[in-house]
C-alpha cells in the first residue's frame, strides 16, 4: 500500500512535469523568446510567433488542463484512490 | 429606439435578474455563505470562476491596451490565462482535498502557526481590497458615462446592488449571480466582435477573422502593419526586442499571481469532490478563453478602423461617435498645424489625435456602425464584469474577517449563528468601505493592482506549492520565504513607481524588469530562501507530514466543515 502510494505520487509528478514543460514552451518560449524566429512562418495571415502570444498559447492551456484531468482520473482508478 | 433607451432597458433587465437570483439563492448557514454549501456543479463553478476572474479591466480596458501595444500585449493574454494551468495542476485539487474554507486556513494549519495564518490573512485582505476599489470605480465610470448620472451616484447604485446580493446570498448567492453575469458579459463581448469580423473579413469567427483577408483581398494584419508603419508606428505584429526580458517577467508575474489570488483559489472549495476541482479549472479557463481569444481580434479591428476612419480626414467631417467621445475628454484632437485635417502619427510633435485605450471596447460598436442595442449590451456586459468581480472579492474580505480573524484567532467559541451574522456585517462594512474608497480613489489605486499580483505571486504561490509538494517544508522556511518575498517585491514596486512616491527611474530597472514583472523574481527568491531555511531547521511535526501525505490522494475528501482545529 505504501509502495503503491509512492508510485502514484511519482506518476503524478511525471505527468505534471510533462504538462508543465508544454505550458512553458508554448507561452514563454514560442510566444516570447523564439517569437521573432517563428514570425518568419505564417499561419494564414498570422505570423506564427505573434499567433502563439495572442491565440495559440491560450488554446494549448485549455487542452492541457483537460488532458491532465483525463490522466489523473485514470491514475486515481488504477491506484484505487478515486472518489465515489 | 435609441442607444440610450436600449442601455437603460438592458441594464435594468439584467439587474432585475441578478436580484431575483440573489433572493432565490440566499445563504442559510456559514457553509453556504463561505463555499455555497460545497455542492456546486463543476461547470457552474467554472462559469462563476470566469465571471469572478474577468473584471472591468478585462472587459473594458484589455482590448484597448492590446490595440496600442501590438505584439507585447500578449503578456496580458498569456499571463491572465496561463495561471489556470498552474491552478488546475498544482493547487486546486490538493486544496480541495484539504477541505477548509480559506487560504489562511491552509497556511495556518499546514505551517502549524497562528503567525503564519495572520501573515496570510493580512496579505489576503490587502490584495482583495486594492482590487475591489478599482472595480467600484469601474462601476461608477460605466454608469456615469452611459446612464448620464454623476459619477458618485453611479458608485452608490453599484454599492446598493452588490450590498443586496452579497450580504443576502454570501457565496451561494454570488455563485449563481455570477453565472448569469458570465452569460451577459460573454454575449456582450462576442456579439459586437462577430458583427465587426463579418463586416471586415466576411468570417463570423473573430479568432479566425483577424488572421484572414479583408474585403480588399489583403490579409488584415498585413494591412494593419503597413498602415502603422506609414504613420511611423512599429508594425503591429513586430517584436519589441528590447522589451522581451520584461515581457517574460510580466507574463510570469501575472500567471503566478493569478494562481495565488485568494478570490480565485477559494472558488475551488465550492465543488463536491477533488476531481470536480480539477475539471472545474478546465471549464473556467475554457470560458475565460472565449473572451481572451476574442480580445486580440477586437484590438486589431479597432486599431484598423480608427486609422481608416480618422487618419488624414478633415476634422469637420468626423462621425458622430467622435464628437460624443470628445465630450468625455477621452478622445482629443489638437490641430497643431491648423490645416483642419487629423494627423494621427507616432511622432508626438506632429500627432494631433489622442485616444484613451479605455474607450476602445465601448466605442467599438459605434465606430463600426452597429445597431443601437449592441451598444446597450456592451454597457450591461461591462457592469456585469465589474459587479461579479467586486462581489467575489468582497466575499474573501468578509470571510477573512469573520472566519480567519474572529473564529480562528480571536473568538474560537463563537456560535455558527453569530459567525454567519458576523460574516454578513463584515461584508456589509466591506461593500461600503470599498464604495467610499471607489468614490474617492487615492491616485495610487490603479498602480497597486500591480502590487496585488506581485504580492500574490511572491507570497501565497510558493507557500502553498511548497506546503503540498515538499513534505519537509516547515514553518520557519515558509514564513521566512513569504516575508522575504513580500518585502523584496513591495520595496521594488514602491521604489520604481513614481505614482507611489518612488524615486527610481526606468533606466535603473534590474535587467530591464519593470515593477509589474518583479513578482516573478520575488517568487523565485521566496522558493530559494524557504528551501534553504527549512533544511537548516527542524522538520515539521509528524501530524503535519501526515496531513501533507493525505492531501496528495483524492479518496476520502470531505465537504468543508466549520470546526476549528
Amino acid at each position: 500500500m505504501i509502495k503503491n502510494k509512492s508510485n502514484y505520487w511519482k506518476t503524478n509528478l511525471k505527468y505534471l512535469a510533462s504538462l508543465l514543460i508544454v505550458w512553458f514552451t508554448v507561452s514563454f518560449l514560442f510566444g516570447i523568446v523564439f517569437a521573432e524566429y517563428l514570425n518568419q512562418f505564417k499561419l494564414g495571415g498570422f505570423p506564427l510567433g505573434f499567433w502563439f502570444a495572442h491565440q495559440g498559447a491560450i488554446y494549448v492551456f485549455v487542452i492541457l488542463i483537460f488532458i491532465y484531468v483525463y490522466l489523473m482520473n485514470r491514475l486515481d482508478k488504477k491506484y484505487d484512490v478515486d472518489e465515489i | 429606439m435609441s442607444a440610450q433607451i436600449w442601455t437603460y432597458l438592458l441594464v435594468g433587465v439584467t439587474f432585475c435578474i441578478y436580484m431575483i437570483i440573489a433572493i432565490v439563492a440566499r445563504a442559510g448557514s456559514t457553509k453556504e455563505f463561505y463555499v455555497a454549501g460545497g455542492g456546486v456543479h463543476p461547470i457552474v463553478n467554472g462559469m462563476a470562476t470566469a465571471a469572478d476572474w474577468m473584471s472591468a479591466a478585462s472587459f473594458l480596458s484589455m482590448a484597448g491596451l492590446i490595440a496600442f501595444m501590438g505584439f507585447s500585449g500578449g503578456q496580458y493574454l498569456m499571463g491572465w490565462t496561463g495561471g489556470y494551468v498552474l491552478l488546475a495542476l498544482l493547487l486546486a485539487p490538493y486544496l480541495r482535498k484539504f477541505g477548509k474554507f480559506t487560504v489562511p486556513d491552509f497556511i495556518g494549519e499546514r505551517y502549524y502557526s497562528k503567525n503564519a495564518r495572520l501573515v496570510a490573512l493580512i496579505c489576503a485582505l490587502f490584495i482583495s481590497f486594492t482590487y475591489v476599489v478599482g472595480q467600484m470605480k469601474g462601476v461608477g465610470v460605466a454608469f456615469a458615462r452611459f446612464l448620464n448620472v454623476p459619477f458618485d451616484t453611479g458608485v452608490l447604485i453599484g454599492i446598493g446592488i452588490v450590498f443586496f446580493y452579497a450580504v443576502l446570498g454570501g457565496m451561494k448567492g454570488i455563485t449563481y449571480t455570477q453565472v448569469a453575469q458570465f452569460c451577459v458579459l460573454i454575449f456582450a463581448f462576442t456579439v459586437p466582435a462577430i458583427y465587426i469580423s463579418l463586416q471586415m473579413t466576411g468570417n463570423p469567427i473573430p479568432q479566425v477573422g483577424f488572421g484572414s483577408k479583408g474585403t480588399d483581398g489583403v490579409y488584415l494584419l498585413e494591412k494593419l502593419n503597413l498602415l502603422s508603419q506609414d504613420l511611423g508606428f512599429d508594425a503591429y505584429t513586430s517584436i519589441d526586442k528590447g522589451n522581451l526580458v520584461n515581457m517574460f517577467f510580466i507574463t510570469g508575474a501575472l500567471m503566478f499571481g493569478t494562481a495565488g489570488l485568494p478570490h480565485v483559489i477559494v472558488r475551488f472549495f465550492t465543488v463536491p469532490r477533488v476531481k470536480d476541482a480539477r475539471i472545474s479549472a478546465g471549464w473556467a479557463l475554457l470560458f475565460i478563453a472565449i473572451l481572451y481569444t476574442t480580445a486580440p481580434a477586437v484590438a486589431v479591428f479597432a486599431r484598423t478602423n480608427i486609422i481608416n476612419t480618422l487618419s488624414e480626414k478633415p476634422y469637420a467631417e468626423v462621425p458622430q461617435w467622435f464628437t460624443n467621445w470628445e465630450k468625455t475628454g477621452l478622445l482629443t484632437f489638437d490641430d497643431k498645424n491648423k490645416d483642419g485635417i487629423i494627423q494621427y502619427v507616432a511622432d508626438a510633435q506632429i500627432n494631433e489625435l489622442t485616444v484613451d485605450q479605455d474607450i476602445i471596447v465601448l466605442a467599438n460598436p459605434e465606430i463600426a456602425n452597429l445597431p443601437p442595442w449592441v451598444i446597450g449590451l456592451v454597457v450591461a456586459g461591462g457592469l456585469a464584469a465589474a459587479l461579479s468581480t467586486a462581489a467575489g472579492l468582497l466575499l474573501v474580505i468578509s470571510t477573512s474577517i469573520s472566519h480567519d480573524l474572529l473564529k480562528n484567532y480571536l473568538r474560537p467559541d463563537i456560535s455558527e449563528k453569530n459567525e454567519l451574522y458576523a460574516a454578513r456585517v463584515a461584508i456589509a462594512v466591506a461593500v461600503v468601505a470599498a464604495g467610499l474608497a471607489g468614490l474617492n480613489p487615492p491616485g495610487f489605486v490603479a498602480q497597486v493592482v500591480a502590487l496585488a499580483f506581485g504580492l500574490a505571486a511572491s507570497s501565497f504561490f510558493p507557500a502553498i506549492i511548497l506546503g503540498i509538494f515538499d513534505k519537509r517544508m516547515n514553518k520557519e522556511g515558509a514564513i521566512t520565504g513569504m516575508i522575504v518575498g513580500i518585502v523584496f517585491t513591495a520595496s521594488y514596486i514602491i521604489y520604481f513607481k513614481p505614482q507611489l512616491g518612488g524615486p527610481g527611474l526606468p533606466e535603473n530597472f534590474w535587467w530591464g524588469i519593470s515593477p509589474e514583472g518583479i513578482g516573478t523574481l520575488g517568487m523565485i527568491l521566496n522558493f530559494v530562501i524557504a528551501l534553504i531555511v527549512s533544511r537548516f531547521t527542524i522538520a515539521p511535526p509528524m501530524e503535519v507530514q501526515e496531513l501533507t501525505e493525505r492531501i496528495r490522494t483524492p479518496r476520502g475528501s470531505v465537504s468543508p466543515k466549520n470546526n476549528s482545529h
